[in-house]
């Protein structure tokens, strides 16, 4: 299950939709919102994404996970809207038989939706200044390169 | 002639100044949808590291577009 929403994202809620007498292991991994990014203080992120799209991939990316790493359960969601600096921007998390698979399995979905997922972030830096992540052109703007 | 509507997100919205709109342009693949788009609005973005989709589908930059396809234009992804 893969999901996006605009609302905060509750780790402790999500961890206990995983839970299964015949899971031994569970791993989970919250990406946060951080002040700064290449030597740019960072006030907050803006998140975009492309819901039809995003979710569709991110199913093909649990679906990759589970015939690779074979667990219990993988669960995904990402938020998007205006997030302040600490805000949990994505969870995964993973229930399996024996923490292994757990881990790779959560490892994988994680490094695969940060390059595959139609998301976008903005961030906003204390000087005023914004940038997309990851584009050069609007990082030359806003850095003065 | 094929008319494509092209969507644009992020970085490529803000350069193009629109969400979406409809062209009427000589293209035989994605890439060319891109390239035409590009100069339209003068992007620069590489378009290896761009991504694009067809009437919601993840697709390649060789992939065949038809009369009355959508074309989303994904600047370089983010997410995490």
């Amino acid at each position: 299950m893969i999901r996006m929403t605009t609302d905060p994202i509750d780790p402790d809620a999500l961890r206990r939709e995983l839970f299964d007498p015949a899971a031994g292991g569970y791993c989970a991994f919250e990406g946060w919102v951080r002040n700064e990014n290449e030597g740019h203080e960072v006030l907050r992120l803006e998140y975009e994404g492309y819901e039809p799209v995003a979710i569709a991939e991110g199913e093909k990316i649990l679906a990759e996970a589970a015939g690779k790493f074979p667990s219990l359960h993988a669960h995904c969601v990402h938020r998007t809207g205006m997030l302040e600096i600490g805000d949990c921007a994505v969870w995964v998390g993973v229930a399996s038989a024996h923490r292994d698979e757990a881990f790779k399995a959560c490892r994988y979905i994680i490094d695969e939706l940060k390059h595959r997922l139609p998301i976008w972030k903005k961030e906003h830096y204390t000087n005023g200044d914004s940038g997309w992540v990851n584009c050069e052109r609007c990082a030359e703007h806003a850095h003065g390169g | 002639m094929k008319t494509i509507t092209v969507r644009y997100f992020a970085l490529f919205r803000e350069q193009a100044g629109v969400d979406e709109e409809t062209l009427s342009l000589e293209a035989t693949t994605a890439a060319d949808v891109f390239e035409h788009t590009k100069d339209r609005h003068g992007s620069s973005e590489p378009a290896g590291h761009c991504k694009v989709a067809i009437n919601d589908e993840m697709a390649d930059w060789s992939s065949p577009v038809e009369d009355g396809d959508t074309v989303l234009l994904f600047p370089p992804v983010a997410g995490g």
